[in-house]
């Protein structure tokens, strides 16, 4: 009861803060925000990305919403983990390969149950101005689970909010493009399908 | 009526001005949202609907404009402080999205949000007049470059300086006079300074839509065309001219004379149109046409900007000019 209140009590306060900074405006382009099962894969610049995209999302699209986030950086602190859990519900992933175990798996397990993910195939932060080049987690969730919409995002001017190392975040306004779905083609290679996707990011920015 | 106005307290007074205010708009609103029915029958007509849904969308403006002075005023002096600082900072929210900073100057913005606003704001509710007018371009314009310099990045350095300082100057300087105005003491004026306010924003507005208005009726070619399109002097001497008569007539709300609401009015026109312009070279700067949807919407900014850029500009020297002259 009391942990549940906290978590919803932290989620208020925490979506006050980034629309206070941010606006957190999302800009519907391609596809209108609709409760169906989806992936939404965005560039990453910044840790505050998953919050970002978290906040732009509808209300309702939010609870059915998992963001993918690092383990080795959310699970830190206590807080971190806390936070990720309670209130973004979040999925977490290895980002470094151990052994045996897929990193998919938990992605997978989310997509079974019917949830929608946010992630984001870049793989780590990217300072440059254009995203790096995707790596094979979004072709193979594709491959596996081909009725869930996949919906490009961008996710503009967050690297000004807090940049790396920096502690306290300044007002700067950032947008979340969504775009038109993408679909992967039967017979598509993979590093075709990575770049389209790329690609499919890259084009939100001049929308 | 004139003897049943003077016999109120200052408080009903404001009262009145704000109900004849909210009456107007109503009136206005009215009369606007019934000509949206009108059919549109031919091309002529269209321009016509097109010409009212952009005037009603400068009605919603104005709306939100009586609706946070009235608030303002009603709440108290405090209330009124913190909600100019809040547009304040809304305002360099937007500013600061369109002028690309670098990472080295995190720290400098940090300082102009977190810092520099808060305390000017405090120094306006707190009616320290003299450090108010100098604490920014004394204090503040030698501090945000050595923050800046010790973050180590010499890349565009006087460049990246120079927009955050002219940020925190037009948004937070300019905007924190709009209450310091209600703050300031003239003889037998007290509690009128929600009147000085409403001066101020009367006579601008008045000077700007004249001008926008008969800009578009006279079709002049524009002085300043790289920077407006619309700009001309012949329109800005109309409008200049209108907004100190309209200012001289009010004289009866102000501690003014006739002779001296003119050239307040005149000042505060002048400041607030030529503001307006600089803003607007700003602007072509950024490669945008207006700070709000219009231009570059992927920023999300509402184009708070737009709207009170003139405000910025006329308020200080409307300000010190009263505080110097009258010595209030």
């Amino acid at each position: 009861m009391i942990p549940a209140m906290l978590a919803k009590l932290m989620s208020l306060f925490l979506l006050g803060l980034v629309r206070v900074l941010t606006g957190a405006q999302a800009r519907w382009y391609g596809c209108p925000p609709k409760a169906e099962q989806r992936i939404y894969f965005a560039n990453h610049q910044s840790h505050a990305d998953l919050v970002m995209i978290w906040a732009a999302l509808p209300e309702e699209l939010r609870s059915i919403t998992r963001p993918v986030a690092a383990r080795d950086y959310w699970t830190k602190s206590p807080f971190k983990q806390w936070i990720t859990t309670a209130v973004f519900n979040a999925v977490y992933v290895d980002r470094a390969r151990t052994g045996e175990q897929d990193p998919l798996e938990p992605l997978a397990e989310a997509l079974e149950h019917g949830d929608s993910i946010i992630i984001f195939p870049e793989g780590t932060r990217g300072n440059a101005e254009e995203p790096q080049p995707f790596k094979a987690g979004l072709y193979n969730l594709a491959l596996k689970f081909p009725n869930v919409v996949l919906v490009p995002a961008w996710i503009d001017n967050i690297q000004r909010v807090m940049p790396k190392g920096e502690v306290v975040p300044v007002p700067i306004l950032c947008s979340v493009t969504f775009g038109t779905p993408i679909q992967l083609s039967p017979e598509e290679d993979r590093r075709v399908f990575l770049d389209r996707a790329r690609q499919a990011v890259v084009a939100l920015r001049e929308v | 009526m004139n003897e049943f106005l003077r016999s109120l307290t200052p408080s009903q007074q404001v009262a009145a001005l704000f109900l004849t205010i909210f009456g107007l708009l109503v009136a206005i609103s009215t009369t606007a949202f019934l000509l949206t029915f009108r059919e549109a029958r031919n091309a002529h007509d269209e321009a016509w609907h097109a010409e009212l849904k952009n005037f009603r969308k400068l009605l919603r403006t104005s709306w939100f404009m009586v609706v946070v002075f009235w608030i303002a005023w009603a709440a108290g002096e405090t209330v009124a402080t913190v909600l100019f600082a809040l547009i304040a900072f809304f305002a360099l929210r937007e500013f600061i999205t369109l002028s690309p900073t670098r990472r080295g100057d995190h720290r400098s913005l940090v300082l102009a949000f977190f810092v520099v606003l808060p305390i000017q704001f405090w120094l306006v509710a707190t009616e320290r007049f003299d450090l108010f007018t100098v604490f920014i371009p004394v204090y503040v314009f030698l501090a945000v470059p050595v923050a800046s310099a010790l973050a180590g990045d010499t890349q565009r350095f006087l460049e990246r300086n120079a927009k955050l300082q002219w940020g925190i100057m037009v948004c937070i300087y300019g905007m924190s006079h709009v209450p310091a105005l209600l703050l300031l003491d003239f003889r037998n004026y007290d509690g009128k300074g929600a009147f000085l306010v409403f001066f101020l924003v009367f006579v601008v507005q008045t000077c700007m839509i004249v001008q926008h208005v008969l800009t578009r009726r006279l079709k002049r070619p524009p002085s300043a065309p790289a920077v407006s399109k619309s700009f001309n002097w012949y329109s800005w001497g109309l409008g200049m001219a209108v907004g100190s008569v309209v200012g001289g007539v009010l004289s009866f709300i102000t501690p003014f004379r006739f002779l001296q609401a003119l050239v307040m009015a005149f000042v505060a026109c002048a400041a607030g149109s030529m503001g307006h312009l600089v803003m607007k070279a700003l602007k072509r700067d950024r490669g945008v046409t207006a700070w709000g949807q219009r231009g570059m919407s992927v920023t999300g900014a509402n184009g708070l900007l737009d709207r009170v850029d003139a405000l910025c500009f006329a308020a200080p020297i409307f300000f010190h000019s009263a505080r110097w002259y009258f010595g209030a």
